[in-house]
């Protein structure tokens, strides 16, 4: 039976967490995600689930509490933004490198200085090479469904890697829409019973979690993150393909709109994606083939699914709500150009900033995407590799 | 308190096969701590000498559950074990009874860790957390931290042309966590093994957080022979250098006062970090350093048997 509500991102982050009923939540206040811990300790005061909070004071010590815990045999999880993603930094990388598969939930937000508590990317972006799952979510539901999802998908044998999912800031996180809920029972029985292969809890087989790790061992554990990692694809799938039976709500690693045909192509994540889709209609309806690919899961990165289905493009652009300072573009725009580059024949690429600090990407900015595009496909020339937009000229 | 010759039938969690020097007292007091348990025990461990010295994979010394995160971090992290432990034991999933404890030496303890700390004490969480105190990072080769002693000579505090060694006074760290308003908190010293013993039952038998303050000679930081790490930290406790007491629910108590309290000089000769203070020339430094200690003695003695 499905419940349909009026939730903001947040109220749904926190709704899948009560759901999802982990044995330890670890978690500090921060601008745009407060509100989840606020609507989640509220479970808790209110005896609605069994969860031990933990209110930390500080988002180190949420992670750290995170590892913790679950070296020490349960499920743990946590939700975070911006600066408090950058003060776990540290030991984001001690719950990759210990296999322990904590979820997170990132309300994407600039990174400070200035201090700006609106949307942008920087903060996940940051992260994207500490060995966690990166999974990002385009709107409420999105980011309900990829919460209840994560769990199975860290806690797979053969991945145990630590999952973090990832939604707007205030776009998402403060705006309401219309969200289709699970059942409680539909959830437990979804994320089921957690059951660890190395407990510290286990006094029968006692074990060291984080020994010290020298040039003859060290980077043999890393490769095996680089292994695990390959397993997560088929691990979002077999989640997803779960998901979709239960809701009807059909996931893959990434979702394409009118790109079979389009002869130019926006690739994008998050919010930014519901806006491009509109865009890609209005371009249709002007005789552009146009074609919007959303990525779902950036980490790992699904290559050659990317590269496959871009390979008929004669023009992309990628739109980075994240600056690489001093790069030819952000983050997204490196991963999908090493991804196309040896395509026999390789679309054009530009690349664009946009956004950043909470900046609106207007319907205008994506069609002025799209006329650029137009005119590197018409020409075949890229007469500007990157830039910003949606900033003062 | 238990007998030595009970002691030797308890479980050694830790050792034998650790990496630690000859004669650090590091891994003596966290067996004289484990050995108080008298449940199971599972630890954490900061980063640091002992956390190295123990750990290099694919060996381990410990013979008991034991995690090391980061360096800053061992409060955090051994309170997110205890938090799982409870969530699942209130579920019914766990039965067993468990004590936890987090070592971290005076980096991780008195500068980088202390926000993880403070945090988990006034979370009232079950656990006892130990500083093994060796006044410097010695892991990293020496340097000077918030509780190296005055003008003790260290790596990023060396006694130079114009610096006589470290020109701060240590912090002090015991009443900074008295001020949690913990139940039980402790300072003590492994040449005593009654002390840290007897203090060790007290700490895991408290319903919250307890802490041992433990000092923790390093032959390497302190210029001493390796045979003198427990006969230094004697001279540290009967020159009040290092005084013992305990505060239990919030009374504090001195545990040890010595019969003829030794002038601070006994303590300082023994180490090559303050060979430079035993020049003539250096002689107000001395007593600069002897003012202070008495100072603080004073104080603890005036306190002795009050509620802080």
């Amino acid at each position: 039976m499905k419940r349909v509500v009026a939730y903001t991102g947040n109220e749904v982050a926190a709704e899948a967490m009560r759901q999802i009923e982990p044995d330890v939540v670890a978690a500090y206040p921060i601008t745009p995600a407060t509100e989840v811990v606020q609507a989640f300790s509220g479970f808790v005061s209110d005896g609605l689930i069994q969860t031990e909070m933990m209110t930390v004071e500080s988002e180190h010590s949420a992670m750290s509490a995170c590892v913790g815990a679950a070296a020490a045999g349960g499920r743990a999880m946590t939700v975070t933004a911006a600066n408090g993603l950058a003060l776990m930094w540290e030991i984001l990388y001690c719950a990759s490198g210990n296999r322990l598969p904590i979820a997170m939930t990132v309300v994407n937000r600039a990174m400070s200085a200035p201090i700006n508590i609106h949307c942008d990317h920087s903060d996940s972006m940051g992260a994207r090479d500490s060995g966690w799952i990166q999974i990002y979510s385009e709107n409420a539901q999105e980011a309900y469904d990829n919460l209840i999802m994560a769990l199975p998908i860290a806690e797979d044998k053969n991945v145990l890697l630590p999952i973090m999912v990832c939604f707007d800031g205030f776009i998402i996180s403060h705006s309401i829409e219309r969200v289709e809920l699970l059942e409680d029972k539909e959830v437990k029985d979804f994320v089921g019973e957690y059951k660890p292969q190395f407990a510290l809890l286990d006094l029968e087989h006692p074990k060291t979690f984080g020994p010290l790790d020298l040039q003859d061992y060290y980077i043999e554990h890393k490769r095996q993150q680089h292994e695990a990692m390959k397993f997560v694809p088929d691990a979002v799938l077999a989640s997803a393909k779960r998901f979709e039976a239960l809701s009807g709500r059909k996931y893959g690693l990434i979702e394409t709109y009118k790109l079979d045909d389009a002869d130019v192509a926006i690739v994008v994540l998050n919010s930014a994606a519901g806006s491009t889709r509109a865009v890609v209609d209005k371009m249709r309806e002007q005789g552009i083939k146009a074609g919007l690919l959303k990525i779902r899961m950036f980490r790992p990165f699904p290559a050659e699914l990317i590269a496959q289905s871009l390979a008929h493009c004669k023009a992309i652009a990628v739109l980075d709500r994240c600056d690489s300072f001093g790069a030819q573009g952000g983050p997204v725009a490196h991963e999908v150009r090493s991804a196309i580059c040896n395509l026999p024949k390789v679309p054009k690429v530009i690349q664009s900033v946009y956004g950043l600090g909470g900046r609106d990407l207007n319907i205008e900015d994506i069609v002025d995407v799209f006329g650029d595009l137009k005119k590197v496909a018409d020409t075949g020339k890229v007469e500007k590799v990157f830039d910003y937009i949606t900033v003062r000229s | 308190m238990v007998t030595l010759k009970e002691l030797t039938h308890r479980y050694d969690g830790l050792g034998p096969g650790h990496r630690l020097c000859a004669g650090c007292a590091a891994s003596i007091v966290a067996r004289q701590v484990l050995l108080a348990s008298d449940k199971p025990v599972i630890a954490a461990s900061a980063t640091g000498c002992l956390e190295v010295g123990t750990t290099i994979y694919p060996y381990s010394a410990w013979k008991i559950p034991w995690i090391h995160n980061a360096f800053e971090n061992a409060a955090a992290t051994i309170t997110g074990v205890e938090t799982m432990y409870r969530a699942l034991k209130k579920q019914g999933k766990y039965k067993e009874d468990v004590n936890f404890v987090a070592f971290g030496g005076d980096g991780g303890t008195y500068d980088i860790g202390i926000q993880a700390l403070s945090g988990a004490l006034e979370r009232g969480h079950k656990f006892v957390y130990v500083c093994y105190d060796n006044e410097a990072y010695m892991n990293t080769g020496i340097q000077r931290s918030s509780a190296t002693p005055f003008r003790a000579s260290t790596t990023t505090c060396p006694a130079g042309e114009v610096i006589p060694g470290k020109p701060q006074h240590r912090k002090d760290l015991a009443a900074i966590i008295a001020a949690h308003h913990i139940p039980y908190v402790a300072q003590c010293s492994p040449h005593n093994w009654r002390d840290v013993v007897g203090k060790a039952e007290k700490a895991f038998a408290t319903d919250g957080p307890a802490f041992l303050n433990i000092l923790s000679p390093c032959h390497r930081g302190w210029r001493i022979p390796m045979v003198d790490s427990l006969e230094i930290a004697r001279v540290a406790v009967d020159t009040c250098f290092w005084p013992l007491y305990e505060v239990v629910d919030g009374k504090l108590k001195i545990t040890y006062k010595p019969k003829e309290k030794l002038p601070l000089i006994e303590w300082l000769k023994m180490q090559g970090r303050y060979s430079h203070i035993l020049k003539p020339e250096n002689e107000h430094l001395i007593e600069e350093f002897q003012t202070e200690v008495d100072s603080e003695w004073e104080k603890l003695l005036a306190r002795d048997g009050t509620s802080l």
